[in-house]
């Protein structure tokens, strides 16, 4: 009795997560469906699922008419960079503050997250004019600088929480053997939170990507990434749906495969020390 | 060294790294939309001729509005032509932002452009912005579904017969709307076509004094009929519908009639896209005996921010996008119905373009149209669809909310238009225009 409950339950957890899924990868599945149709198929109601005439011509069509590969570049390299330049700044700044806090490290914390609330349109004018002022519009080093900004505050959180897993008494055994301030945290601490920063990296990575406020508002052609893509192909007069959802595909599949390749360190990281 | 100084080394290497091959690159902002893109195309063709390379940034019109207005108020300098409309154009122009046209040359003909057209991108008298493609709003209706209701669409119907019609061409069961109007919230959407219906129920938005004018009777009655109107013959679900929702509605035969920018008619009746193309009339918008039509005036154009650096190459390359040469070669390789419509006179002219089926009476949808006189009564603002003051885009987005919020059915007409009237005044109180 007790193993036909157990059953049961599993299978419906399993009906479940299956159901929840489906619904969140709905969105994506439609518009690679959607990127496969012709424009009169995509908003053809009711609607048309797998039995249609698939065509490549809006992947043919999206070639033709932008430079595809010079986004896909600055997309990469705005991702990477401010990721890693500020993984750079946050592990010294997570170091302090899980295993030297201070009385204000907790206000910091919040203070650092409370910059997150305002929306960013906000400050666009006064962002602009420093930008204007520093010959950093559209540029990629500008965008590198202020989606690193940005992502800092999760970045530390991150960190933080994960540094806090770790026993102090470890880095001070390494302390106590003479290894210095840069050594402890370099061969002593990086090592044992590589499953976190590989996560706090990807994560960072996922949301530089599809950051779409600095990056459109700050570039115009030559440091525009992915999201000024797809921009390009959204349209108030005319339904382009199936070259919307083409280009669409074509700017979240790298960042699909990475996600797909790196799941497990993903998963790890993102539940590492929940089950301690 | 300076932070500054290193920023800005560091910034001279990104920006030597991505500069074209040609001696000089002009950047264009422009919005994603059939003409532009096709003309996108044709660019090569300039650069080949004038040795002058073109840089495109396509975006989607909200983004490129907010692009271009931090680009130019900040004084940016990332583009050499800006794609804007008619309602940023005499704002712009008059703060001394653009630079005039006012030495293009002979051949280019500037006399040739639409005077409504012309006046609408003017600042005291002087062209700010050279229109690519100009566009108004009217009737597009099923022929056989008007037919099967036992009706005839005059040439310029009024409102009385439009809702007669629209009721009788309704079929709930096969899924016919009599007719399918923009109600989605947005200065640019639902906002633009009430206050162009508005103006021939003799609504306005200000009187001369810069008073909100919602408590007037004539706003009451334009937001009763309309809220009727598609209650009883509208699509469900209309308040959050704009141009595409019913473009693409129109397209699958949902539709018995929808008043909508004349730069649709292309897409209803072309084959491809449409099930209905062959089954398509036009006629003028609707007006209620007033003198006023409901129709609105729109261009988009091509501008040159002040302090741009290559200026002579920006002029050469408008005088090219938007001359009759250009109209000439789109037609030679892609047909007379591919042109941008709207902009110049000779273009109606061509006897090869009077035969494409929408071109009369779009033609005859923008001259009756005038953006200098837009109402019945007198107003202190220019624009049919808007008034051309910086403060409307903000005003008008959020009494277009209260108008979606009406249609939608979480509040009566009567508060939406309470609140409209009392969210203008206090913007423009604000503004110092009271």
């Amino acid at each position: 009795m007790a193993r036909a409950t157990s059953t049961q339950r599993k299978l419906g957890t399993t009906l479940l997560a299956w159901a929840v899924g489906l619904l969140i990868f709905f969105p994506i599945y439609w518009t690679i469906l959607t990127s496969f149709k012709t424009e009169a198929q995509a908003i053809s109601d009711p609607p048309v699922f797998l039995f249609f005439d698939w065509t490549l011509e809006n992947y043919s069509i999206v070639q033709e008419r932008s430079d595809y590969m010079r986004f896909l570049w600055n997309s990469v390299i705005i991702a990477g960079g401010s990721t890693l330049l500020g993984i750079l700044i946050a592990v010294p700044a997570a170091w302090s503050m899980a295993f030297v806090p201070s009385k204000r490290t907790k206000d910091i914390l919040l203070w650092m997250l409370s910059t997150k609330m305002l929306p960013a349109v906000g400050v666009l004018y006064p962002i602009s004019l420093i930008f204007v002022e520093f010959n950093l519009l559209d540029t990629r080093i500008g965008l590198v600088i202020v989606l690193m900004l940005i992502n800092l505050p999760i970045i530390v959180w991150m960190l933080y929480t994960y540094f806090r897993e770790i026993p102090g008494e470890i880095l001070e055994a390494a302390r106590m053997d003479g290894a210095s301030l840069g050594k402890e945290i370099l061969y002593v601490l990086t090592p044992m939170a590589v499953p976190g920063i590989a996560s706090t990296i990807l994560l960072n990575i996922i949301l530089a990507w599809n950051e779409a406020f600095w990056t459109l508002n700050l570039t115009a052609a030559n440091a525009a990434p992915l999201t000024a893509f797809i921009a390009s192909y959204s349209s108030p007069e005319g339904l382009f749906f199936a070259k919307l959802s083409a280009a669409s595909t074509m700017a979240i599949a790298p960042i699909l495969i990475l996600g797909w390749f790196s799941q497990k360190q993903l998963v790890r990281g993102l539940t590492f020390g929940a089950v301690k | 060294m300076s932070l500054r100084k290193l920023l800005a080394a560091a910034t001279a290497l990104t920006v030597a790294g991505g500069t074209g091959a040609f001696a000089q690159t002009i950047t264009i902002a422009t919005v994603n939309n059939g003409d532009m893109i096709r003309m996108q195309g044709y660019t090569d063709q300039f650069t080949e001729a004038t040795g002058i390379g073109v840089e495109w940034v396509t975006l989607e019109e909200n983004v490129l509005r907010q692009r271009v207005t931090t680009d130019i108020t900040t004084k940016g300098g990332q583009f050499d032509i800006m794609t804007i409309g008619m309602y940023e154009t005499p704002i712009w122009g008059a703060n001394g932002w653009l630079v005039p046209l006012d030495d293009l040359s002979d051949e280019y003909d500037v006399g040739d452009i639409l005077p409504a057209m012309a006046g609408g991108l003017s600042h005291d008298g002087t062209l700010y912005a050279a229109p690519f493609y100009g566009e108004s709003s009217m009737i597009m209706y099923r022929t056989d579904l008007m037919e099967q209701a036992g009706l005839e669409m005059p040439e310029a119907p009024t409102w009385e017969f439009i809702a007669e019609a629209a009721r009788a061409m309704t079929d709930r069961e096969n899924d016919i709307n009599g007719i399918c109007l923009r109600g989605k919230a947005g200065w640019g959407e639902g906002g633009a076509f009430i206050t162009a219906m508005s103006n021939s129920f003799g609504a306005r938005w200000f009187d001369e004094d810069w008073n909100a004018q919602f408590d007037q009777p004539a706003w009451a009655e334009t937001l009763n009929f309309y809220v009727n109107l598609m209650n009883d013959a509208g699509p469900p679900g209309y308040s959050t519908n704009g141009f595409n929702e019913n473009l693409s509605l129109f397209q699958q035969g949902k539709c018995g009639m929808w008043i909508d920018a004349t730069v649709a008619a292309s897409f209803v009746t072309n084959p491809d896209e449409s099930t209905v193309a062959d089954k398509v009339g036009f006629a003028l918008a609707p007006d209620n005996g007033l003198g006023k039509r409901s129709n609105w005036l729109w261009a988009w154009a091509l501008a040159i921010p002040a302090g741009t650096q290559q200026e002579a190459e920006a002029k050469q390359f408008i005088e090219w996008a938007t001359s009759k040469d250009y109209i000439a070669l789109v037609a030679e390789n892609e047909g007379w119905a591919n042109v941008p419509p709207g902009a110049r006179t000779s273009l109606y002219e061509t006897p090869e373009y009077q035969e494409v089926p929408f071109a009369q009476m779009t033609l005859d949808s923008i001259l009756s149209a005038d953006p200098n006189n837009p109402t019945v009564d007198p107003v202190p603002y220019v624009g049919i669809q808007f008034a051309a003051i910086p403060e409307f885009a903000g005003i008008a987005t959020e009494v277009s909310q209260e108008f979606s919020a009406a249609y939608a059915g979480q509040q009566s007409v009567e508060e939406a238009l309470e609140k409209a009237q009392a969210l203008t005044n206090d913007a423009m109180e604000a503004a110092g225009y009271r």
